[in-house]
């Protein structure tokens, strides 16, 4: 009873409140480091340097006023916020924090559960995102909204092609689905899959930076183009989910950068007897500070690179990471062929 | 007995969204249910052990092929539906003969599953464990030839895409 129900149960309250309250101090993160990046202090009135921002803005969101325009599809746009939502929060299910640990004399896994088909569970559902922005647009029944939802589900289906090719050259490495099983077979091949994979971890990097439209690839909302993007017609509540879902997303994405390549919750040298002394760091800590490590890394770009352009955008995902996944992935079977005989 | 509860909760949300797709007006709409009914269909496939077989159906139904239908829709404008020019008979009648030649189809289904129960395919030589393992397994032993074929006309549509959009190479 208490293992069946009570211990998922209590997973997943954990994991979904400090995914929110992880999100909402992200957007804080994100305004300090670009107005550091830009010699400004950043908001320091609510609290000591701000740090009670977030709070103010939540506050704020949930009790101005919802407005739904008059000529929008009602049930479409109240119900696309939500369907970018909900799949941003329900990917947190197989990413592994760490592996079994005993906690109260008792055996907890701190991931909520290991299916065997994980990392295609991770791209199938976030493929569903896909249309909270598609919808988003097309209900408001505006222009500027209808263009920028086109351009971002264009964006998000090439490079989601992209990124799933190159993902498959990650699996062929692991021989399984379950990101579990990847972080394990890291810890048995003792060596980190960005060692051997350099090439699909810059590309599923970059990917990433395109499928969470961020910049230097957040055409969908380009301010001097396309107004608010495909969230224009949105106030309140609801343009927070869609805010929300963004930056749930970018640490799903650092996640599972992490987990695929840089050994999960595993300290560096998880094999060698001289560095055991890294392991007195728990398991979950250095997950997180590696996804740290990656979600600066977001912020950093965003403060760092120019907007590209749509044709350019449109150019680098088909002509030079699709072709690029291929080859790797066909270089990665011929070794992994050789390798076995 | 919760397995039961299930398949029939999932079945009729299944049938119920299919009844959406084909009587609501509003074509977007009409497309959100089918994406609707693909979930649960994935949902079912779930329930029946074949996890791989759901996340391949959200990914390629739910996430690529309706986001592409829904492209479609939004870009083709349909605000005006043709049925003043054409004789109101012709769909009565096209409708009747297709439903004829589906029910034909199920009956046969049915007699020929009435008559030979499905053989558990190939499922005694397995050599590999797992969900996923067993349909590539599966995939690349017994079904090599039509998985072969269904590749290569995906080649050769992929193909035929292109040589439609681009007039000069």
């Amino acid at each position: 009873m208490v293992d069946q129900f009570l211990i998922p149960l209590l997973k997943i309250v954990i994991v979904l409140n400090a995914t929110l309250v992880g999100v909402t101090y992200m957007v804080l993160l994100e305004r300090k480091v670009i107005a550091w990046a830009q010699s400004r202090l950043g908001p320091m009135r609510v609290g000591p340097y701000g740090i009670l921002q977030p709070i103010a803005d939540a506050v704020k969101l949930m009790i101005k006023e919802d407005i739904t325009p008059v000529r929008a599809d009602k049930w479409v746009f109240t119900a696309a916020p939500i369907i970018s939502m909900v799949p941003a929060l329900i990917v947190y299910a197989v990413i592994p924090f760490g592996p079994e640990v005993s906690l109260f004399g008792r055996k907890v896994t701190l991931f909520i559960t290991d299916i065997n088909v994980g990392l295609l569970y991770i791209v199938s559902v976030a493929s569903v995102g896909v249309y909270g922005i598609i919808l988003a647009g097309y209900a408001s029944n505006s222009k500027y909204p209808l263009l920028a939802s086109l351009r971002a589900s264009a964006q998000l289906i090439s490079y989601e092609v992209a990124v799933t090719l190159t993902l498959v050259s990650v699996i062929l490495m692991a021989g399984t689905l379950s990101m579990v099983g990847i972080v394990n077979s890291q810890y048995n091949s003792h060596v980190w899959y960005v060692f051997v994979q350099p090439i699909a971890f810059a590309l599923v990097l970059i990917g990433g930076l395109a499928e969470t439209n961020r910049a230097p690839f957040d055409l969908p909302e380009a301010e001097q183009e396309l107004t608010g993007g495909f969230h224009t017609e949105y106030s309140g509540m609801r343009f927070a989910l869609f805010f929300l879902a963004e930056y749930a997303n970018m640490i799903v994405v650092s996640s599972v950068v992490v987990t695929l390549f840089w050994g999960g919750w595993l300290p560096p040298f998880p094999n060698v007897p001289a560095f055991r002394f890294l392991y007195l760091v728990p398991s979950w800590a250095w997950f997180l500070i590696k996804s740290f490590v990656f979600l600066y890394f977001f912020i950093w770009v965003r403060a760092t690179l120019p907007r590209y352009r749509y044709d350019q955008l449109m150019r680098l995902g088909w002509k030079v990471l699709i072709p690029l996944a291929i080859a790797n992935l066909i270089v990665t079977g011929i070794v992994k062929v050789m390798v076995l005989m | 007995m919760g397995e039961a509860i299930a398949f029939y909760t999932i079945s009729a949300f299944i049938l119920i969204f299919a009844v959406m797709v084909i009587s609501t007006r509003d074509t977007v709409h009409s497309v959100l249910f089918l994406v609707l009914d693909f979930l649960f269909v994935a949902a079912l496939y779930v329930l029946l052990g074949a996890q791989f077989l759901a996340a391949i159906q959200v990914l390629v139904y739910a996430g690529g092929i309706v986001v592409l239908y829904l492209f479609v829709v939004m870009l083709v404008n349909l605000k005006r539906p043709p049925e003043a020019h054409v004789d109101s008979n012709r769909r009565t009648r096209l409708g009747f003969a297709l439903s004829v030649a589906v029910l034909f189809e199920l009956a046969l289904i049915a007699g020929y599953g009435y008559v030979k129960p499905a053989p558990a395919l190939a499922a005694q030589n397995l050599q590999v464990t797992g969900n996923t393992e067993e349909v590539g397994w599966l995939l690349y032993t017994s079904y090599l030839i039509p998985f072969e074929v269904a590749s290569m006309l995906l080649l050769v549509a992929m193909i035929g895409a292109i040589v439609l959009a681009k007039r000069e190479l």
